[in-house]
């Protein structure tokens, strides 16, 4: 399906849940409410229209200064019907679930754990909600958070350097 | 599955049979088993705790992380260009294909069109990085599984392709090569030479190969019906490439998006039927030919040209004129040092390379580096399957099943 019938249908049957669209670089980004967000998934795998059958890839985006901090990303393909679409949902960072996708792609269950391991959003409904990449006693928060620092912990200003100027 | 039946009878006794209590009672115990971190055939740094009734896998939980080095956070360190190198460090067997998927992602992002001869160029090196990879995949399986023959012949023939590689760029295996926008250096006489007697050379070999394994009984035993996984099942867990394509499931990113110079090229798609262990290894082997295929096409239709986009503010100036024209110098300075100005957007770029789908996902939010860097690595989602994959099998399949998936820890774990 053509991109724009694909984002005509979704405003036709979601319009309510819907947050924005986006068409950038001939893929279509959908951010949609977080409440609807398995509802709206489970329409994209099942609908024949639709028929998103494969899960590319789960991720995560931090965004410290907005309202709803974090963006969780989906990225659907359909095998047979050829097309694309990223979905997306927003989450505050007090209240930071989603609903789990892994009851309607096997797939979601490593990628949703990376993206808790890495960001810290935990998954409603998830089997086995574990850190995946970091041992599970790390307690240094989450590294992909923008608050996390890029370089170092900072330990290395506690330093106490040699003055090697030329006196 | 035949063995389920055949546990319960041997080992469950009927708790409701008359003589349930008179009988004498068998002591059954799941056995755990860790295998890996450092385990030879684990392909890197892997735990898998294995649950074991018998000998039989009852379930199993990958452990990962054990390579984990934060790539996607120190992408948002480092310009776009900086960036290159470190994807090198991703599949460390196979560089050259990491290049190239972030290359056409940071060029997507960027709207940037790659002249034909570049394309060309990308094409054959990734094939030629296809054709390194199933090698090394083929002989590492073979060792895993037991036949050791074929390592050696595998390794003898990938290493005057690395051989090639060293020529081609200055390294065997953290490349480099690839540019946003292009690529590094053009092919030289020589180069073509080594390629064009490799064609040649290469095929009776392949050929070799499957004698070595489809006339040993032990390989096909053991490769033959394990690791079933039905085409269903490999499309909800996102598997890509051969391990999907084993499945029957008819999925090749270089149809299906076409990119680079593969539409320009006549090539099949090979496809399994079982979803075993065997067939997925039958598909890499006739990707093989495929490959060899394609790079005789590309250099048939290869014209002389320019190698990299003419996109100043973008690419890199060429090699030569940095070292003798100062503006260059400055341009090169100043792309790697500051980077060049992305526009606000997010874009997901997927590759086949020869393990799957290799894609990245690039947020920008304006500036030289990346906001986010998101890498879908093909072994992590593998790893996702294994637990299903594996359930039923025979403890010495556990080896097979990690191998079938062509896995590298350093793309797994990041």
């Amino acid at each position: 399906m053509v991109l724009q019938e694909l984002a005509g249908r979704l405003q036709h049957d979601f319009s309510a849940a819907l947050v924005r669209t986006v068409e950038w670089r001939g893929e279509l980004s959908v951010t949609v409410m977080r409440d609807r967000l398995h509802e709206i998934a489970l329409f994209l795998r099942n609908d024949p229209a639709m028929d998103f059958d494969y899960i590319v890839h789960v991720s995560s985006v931090d965004w410290p200064d907005d309202e709803e901090r974090f963006e969780v990303v989906y990225e659907l393909y359909s095998i047979r019907k050829r097309h694309q679409i990223r979905l997306k949902t927003r989450v505050p960072e007090s209240d930071c679930v989603v609903d789990s996708l892994t009851d309607i792609w096997k797939g979601a269950d490593f990628m949703e754990r990376e993206v808790y391991d890495m960001m810290g959003i935990r998954f409603r409904n998830h089997p086995d909600l574990r850190r995946i990449l970091l041992p599970d006693d790390y307690t240094e928060g989450y590294p992909l958070r923008k608050d996390f620092p890029l370089r170092g912990k900072g330990w290395r200003d506690t330093f106490e350097f040699l003055d090697e100027t030329a006196r | 599955m035949a063995f389920e039946d055949q546990r319960t009878t041997v080992y469950k006794i009927d708790p409701d049979h008359p003589e349930s209590e008179t009988l004498p009672t068998l002591r059954t115990e799941e056995l755990l088993l860790n295998m890996g971190p450092q385990h030879p055939a684990t392909h890197g740094v892997l735990k898998v705790i294995l649950e074991l009734e018998g000998e039989r896998l009852v379930k199993s939980t990958p452990v990962l992380g054990y390579l984990h080095r934060g790539v996607e956070k120190l992408a948002e360190d480092g310009t776009y260009h900086q960036f290159i190198p470190h994807t090198d460090r991703l599949d460390y067997v196979c560089a050259m294909y990491n290049n190239f998927a972030y290359c056409r992602a940071v060029e997507k992002l960027m709207n940037i069109t790659v002249p034909d001869r570049a394309e060309y160029l990308r094409t054959i090196v990734a094939e030629v990085q296809r054709i390194i990879g199933h090698q090394f995949w083929l002989g590492t399986q073979a060792l895993d599984i037991g036949a050791m023959t074929v390592f050696f012949y595998c390794f003898r023939d990938r290493e005057i392709l690395m051989d090639w590689f060293d020529e081609l760029c200055g390294a065997r295996l953290t490349t480099s090569w690839y540019r946003i926008g292009g690529v590094e250096r053009d092919f030289t006489a020589s180069l073509l030479d080594k390629l064009k007697q490799f064609l040649d050379y290469f095929p009776p070999k392949i050929d070799e190969y499957q004698v070595f394994l489809e006339t040993n009984r032990i390989w096909i035993g053991r490769t033959k019906g394990v690791a079933i996984i039905s085409a269903e099942d490999a499309v909800s867990f996102g598997l890509s490439g051969p391990t999907l394509r084993g499945s029957g499931v008819d999925y090749d990113l270089r149809k299906a998006q076409a990119y680079s110079a593969y539409p320009k090229c006549e090539f099949s798609v090979p496809l399994g039927k079982n979803g075993d262990t065997y067939d997925r290894y039958w598909i890499r082997v006739l990707e093989l030919y495929e490959s060899v295929k394609i790079i005789r096409q590309c250099l048939e239709q290869m014209q002389d040209g320019p190698i990299m986009a003419d996109v100043p503010s973008v690419t890199l100036p060429p090699k030569q004129r940095v070292f003798t024209n100062l503006e260059s110098m400055i341009q090169q300075f100043k792309l790697f040092s500051q980077g060049f100005d992305a526009p606000r957007g997010e874009i997901y770029c997927g590759t086949e390379a020869h393990k799957g789908e290799l894609g990245f996902y690039i947020v920008s939010a304006g500036g030289g580096k990346p906001y986010r860097l998101k890498i879908r690595a093909p072994s992590f989602i593998h790893m996702g399957a294994f637990d299903h994959m594996s359930r039923g099998y025979m403890i010495s399949d556990a080896v097979t099943i990690f191998g079938t998936y062509d896995i590298v820890m350093g793309e797994c774990d990041r």
